[in-house]
């Protein structure tokens, strides 16, 4: 077959295919320099010290126990403030909504709302969150603007998820008599649970790397609080903290350490999201 | 009908559970429509604080205006370098990035042993995945010195450094959103083509390709839009002086514009700022509009 073709479609076909190779490697190649380049620069740097203590003016040390302290307060705060108006905005759409019009606007806010840069919300954070109502640089509003930045992630996977769930098990407990918020609670909440849990991750991924709207909003000190008072002082997360040890204070090796460890949880959030992934299409498959 | 008709109607106090169920389905709703509010807030946010710098500068003074002095003792407040610096380093991205990405996308959405693309899959996921301060760190460590180096320029912080790391940046989103387009061909098509005696590599590119055009032009559009707002990465790699963008001088773009002057920004200054942020977001919202329109074009067809 192959010797009928003409050279030139031969030719053709040839470089076709050098250039998905190409492409394939050189994702590849960069995807793996970028692990092994920071994981190599970083990890001789994460030291116990690094990780357990304050930074210190007088032992002039560096430590970065506040950042994840400050990250760990910022990733709970949000989920528990985004997942019940997210997840309850997916189960209007899905379950309630009867109306067109109105589910059209809502899925095109938010999909407006999952293009808008980073920078963007950060600005408006500032001016709504920290001025407006008045709670200053602080981590809450550092966190509630993530929360918008983060509410199309849930309200899609959940959604996704919401629609995978047969309409078969809604009609079934229907007719037992319950009524529509006992059928959601008890039957369509439980089956796509995984959808939410998938969105909780990604959401955690995107709170991680997020640094521009943090910037504005939830400031760049490095104190050492209890979750309460964390909440209401301004405080920089890990990737802030990379930011402005790189940027602005010329400490590669402190930067390096904490791109290390940002690198770690991004490989790891993404294996649970692709477990989480291959769980619900065998669930489905079933 | 008035609010007591529909009270009535609803005969609520023999029926307390339709008042529950009622009252639950309102609050859904609400949390439904909190989307819709943060759109609405963002809008008028940008809109009432970007326009009145706009207005004292001159509208046209500001646009066009080609010096960005906003401390100086007269200050002018020009953004063109700005706007075209933003707009040259997307299409530089875009022009480095799309092909590698969309070759990517066809080997891996059509010749790509399962074993290759599940690994693929994690990379993409990983490099989609990696903080932009991070992607910033690497291009200040490497590519910075990297193009000192290598192009003889006082200076590695350049418009070219952030195109690379735009680049790399846009890769993810433009291999996805092809990878899935391409998928969705109908597998009828490409056995057609077969049948009809054209190669595999033919098939992918001639038939295949062409009919995932709009989820490829999707793509693109996303990338795009990734590109213009990304702040962090290429504030560390650009240099951040406020010249005009050729390509290796150091730049500023709208979203750096906004990033490097807010902490320090007062009076006009400060307002400027959000009026950057106001072109900025106008940018993402032309953008917005035409991935709309390619959506309802992808959908009618």
């Amino acid at each position: 077959m192959i010797e009928r073709i003409s050279g030139k479609r031969r030719t053709w076909c040839g470089f076709m295919k050098a250039f998905c190779y190409i492409s394939l490697a050189l994702v590849t190649l960069l995807t793996g320099f970028m692990i092994l380049y920071v994981l190599f620069r970083g990890l001789p740097h994460i030291t116990g010290q690094l990780l357990l203590t304050v930074p210190s003016m007088l032992r002039n040390t560096i430590g970065i126990l506040p950042d994840i302290l400050n990250t760990v307060y910022i990733v709970i705060a949000t989920l528990i403030i985004v997942l019940p108006i997210g997840v309850g905005a997916a189960i209007y759409l899905n379950e309630y909504a009867s109306n067109r019009k109105v589910v059209e606007m809502i899925e095109f806010a938010a999909e407006t709302l999952s293009g808008i840069p980073s920078i963007i919300y950060g600005l408006v954070g500032m001016l709504v969150f920290c001025q407006f109502f008045s709670l200053g640089t602080s981590l809450l509003a550092g966190a509630l603007t993530l929360v918008i930045m983060n509410l199309p992630t849930i309200m899609r996977t959940t959604q996704e998820s919401l629609k995978t769930v047969p309409e078969s098990y809604r009609e079934g407990a229907f007719a037992l008599g319950a009524g529509k918020w006992r059928v959601i609670r008890t039957v369509v909440l439980p089956t796509c649970i995984n959808g939410i849990i998938t969105g909780c991750i990604l959401a955690i991924g995107r709170i991680l790397s997020e640094s521009a709207a943090l910037l504005f909003t939830a400031g760049f000190a490095h104190n050492l609080n209890g979750f309460i008072k964390g909440m209401s002082s301004a405080g920089a997360t890990l990737t802030v903290a990379l930011y402005v040890y790189a940027s602005e204070r010329g400490e590669f090796d402190i930067a390096f350490a904490i791109a290390a460890i940002l690198m770690i949880l991004t490989v790891i959030i993404n294996l649970l999201t692709t477990y989480m992934g291959r769980l619900m299409k065998r669930r489905n498959g079933q | 009908m008035n609010l007591r008709q529909y009270l009535a109607a609803k005969d609520y106090k023999d029926n307390p559970g339709r008042l529950a169920e009622d009252i639950i389905h309102l609050v859904f709703l609400v949390l439904g429509l909190v989307a819709v509010g943060s759109v609405l807030v963002i809008t008028v946010y940008l809109v009432v604080s970007g326009l009145p710098a706009i207005l004292k500068i001159g509208p046209v003074e500001f646009l066009f205006g080609t010096r960005w002095a906003s401390t100086a003792a007269e200050p002018e407040f020009g953004i063109l370098p700005f706007i075209l610096t933003s707009i040259y380093g997307t299409a530089g991205a875009i022009i480095i990035g799309v092909p590698i990405g969309f070759f990517a996308a066809v080997y891996l959405a059509k010749m790509a042993p399962g074993k290759v693309r599940k690994v693929m899959e994690l990379c993409i996921g990983v490099l989609a995945g990696i903080p932009s301060v991070v992607y910033g760190l690497v291009g200040m460590t490497i590519l910075v010195p990297g193009i000192r180096i290598l192009f003889g320029v006082p200076d590695g912080a350049t418009l070219f450094a952030a195109i690379i790391v735009l680049a790399v940046m846009i890769l993810p989103s433009v291999i996805n959103v092809s990878l899935t387009a391409l998928q969705a061909v109908p597998r009828e098509y490409e056995e057609a083509s077969l049948a009809l005696g054209a190669t595999s590599t033919e098939t992918y590119f001639r038939v295949s390709v062409p009919a995932a055009k709009s989820g490829i032009f999707t793509a693109i559009v996303l990338g795009i839009g990734r590109a213009i707002g990304e702040a962090m990465a290429i504030m560390m790699v650009a240099g951040n002086v406020a010249n005009m963008p050729s390509l290796f001088t150091s730049v500023r773009f709208l979203t750096t514009a906004v990033a490097s002057e807010m902490s320090y920004s007062s009076g006009l200054q400060r307002e400027a700022l959000f009026s950057i942020a106001l072109v900025l977001f106008l940018f993402i919202m032309l953008i917005n509009a035409v991935l709309n329109v390619l959506k309802t074009g992808g959908k009618s067809r």
